[in-house]
């Protein structure tokens, strides 16, 4: 649910970064924090264990630019991927504009992340969302690893409706300002279509 | 205005009532600082020691401490815990749910006392209550997105593209 303010002519979107545990949602936010110049980024919260696993969220606030005279601003969030979170994972998904799902492509994730792409179709339900009516992309990540599930068989599984896919490296920063870049594009489209 | 697949939005003229209403509860409480937050994350209103407060960020955690402690009160059979106190060596928080739909924090320290602050929040969430009730109402009528100043409503596709340059 996206946030227009007239009074300070600002749009606020979020943005939730899903996927299986250690797939790399936290990395991508950390790259976009790095790779972004400070006077368009806020501070970036990540709420971990002691051992850096997600425990409840990242946040990175993001300001893109203007359009139309209105402050655009992307709010990032991931959620904590092991399986045992999944009340946490529901609670972030309230309010979300747009899905950023991150596969692991290693073959041996191809259970996990199967299971983790069900797991955001039932916690979406519980909105009252379906991922068919949301922005929604999809980031192969990992692509730099010897043991890759193939590409046909991660698409057949996680993208039967074709929705823009992005192959990426979190840690170099392959992939990762495209799969943005695609999101905040469905979301602004998904407004567009809203105001029509 | 609070559907699950709509926009929020906020006009001039209640922006003005919320920091009016805020302002004044800044004052009644004693208080270093009010904030208004949507149950996403979105800080709608600040007033107060805010300058060298991290506004969105905590606007994000304040949203996610009271999306945990609502999981919270559902596995114990509660609808939630409508209130939450922390209690700092210096500063405390209080933070409290406005009309079912905004959050409402309120920063102080020992120039003010909780007693106090739960006085005035109360009297406080029911001049907020309204004005969110007219916002929900004037959105509805005008339809979420279908404004006249929409910002949307005339975007280009270069428009958009021009945001990733």
């Amino acid at each position: 649910m996206s946030f227009i303010n007239y009074a300070s002519r600002e749009i606020n979107c979020k943005i939730v970064y899903y996927g299986p545990g250690l797939c790399g949602k936290t990395t991508n936010l950390q790259t976009i924090y790095n790779r972004t110049a400070p006077d368009s980024r806020g501070k970036m919260i990540s709420l971990a264990t002691e051992t850096e696993r997600t425990l409840f969220f990242d946040f990175l606030p993001l300001a893109l630019g203007d359009i139309r005279g209105f402050k655009t601003r992307f709010h990032l969030y991931t959620v904590p991927g092991q399986v045992f979170y999944d009340a946490s994972r529901k609670l972030i998904l309230k309010g979300v504009d747009g899905v950023v799902f991150v596969a692991d492509c290693q073959e041996e994730r191809l259970d996990a992340n199967i299971e983790s792409m069900e797991n955001l179709k039932d916690n979406l339900d519980e909105h009252g969302y379906q991922l068919e009516n949301l922005p929604f992309v999809i980031q192969y990540n990992k692509v730099d690893l010897p043991n890759l599930s193939p590409m046909d068989e991660l698409q057949s599984f996680l993208n039967p409706r074709g929705v823009p896919e992005f192959k990426a490296c979190a840690l170099t920063g392959e992939g990762v300002f495209e799969t943005l870049k695609a999101v905040a594009k469905e979301i602004l489209i998904e407004l567009k279509k809203g105001a029509g | 205005m609070f559907g699950s697949q709509s926009s929020l939005v906020m006009y001039d003229e209640e922006f003005q009532q919320i920091v009016d209403l805020a302002d004044k509860l800044l004052r009644e409480a004693n208080a270093k600082a009010v904030f208004l937050v949507d149950r996403n994350g979105q800080l709608m209103a600040a007033t107060g020691e805010t300058e060298h407060l991290d506004t969105t960020s905590l606007a994000s955690l304040t949203a996610g401490n009271i999306a945990a402690t609502g999981g919270l009160a559902k596995l114990i059979g509660e609808k939630e815990f409508s209130i939450l106190f922390h209690e700092g060596e210096k500063d405390n928080i209080h933070i409290s749910i406005v009309a079912d739909r905004v959050i409402l924090v309120v920063i102080f320290d020992d120039r003010s006392s909780l007693g106090l602050v739960r006085l005035r929040v109360k009297k406080a969430s029911d001049a907020l209550g309204r004005v969110f009730g007219e916002l929900s109402r004037k959105s509805t009528a005008v339809g979420t997105a279908n404004g006249p100043q929409n910002p949307f409503a005339e975007i280009t596709d270069d428009d958009i593209d021009n945001l990733f340059r």
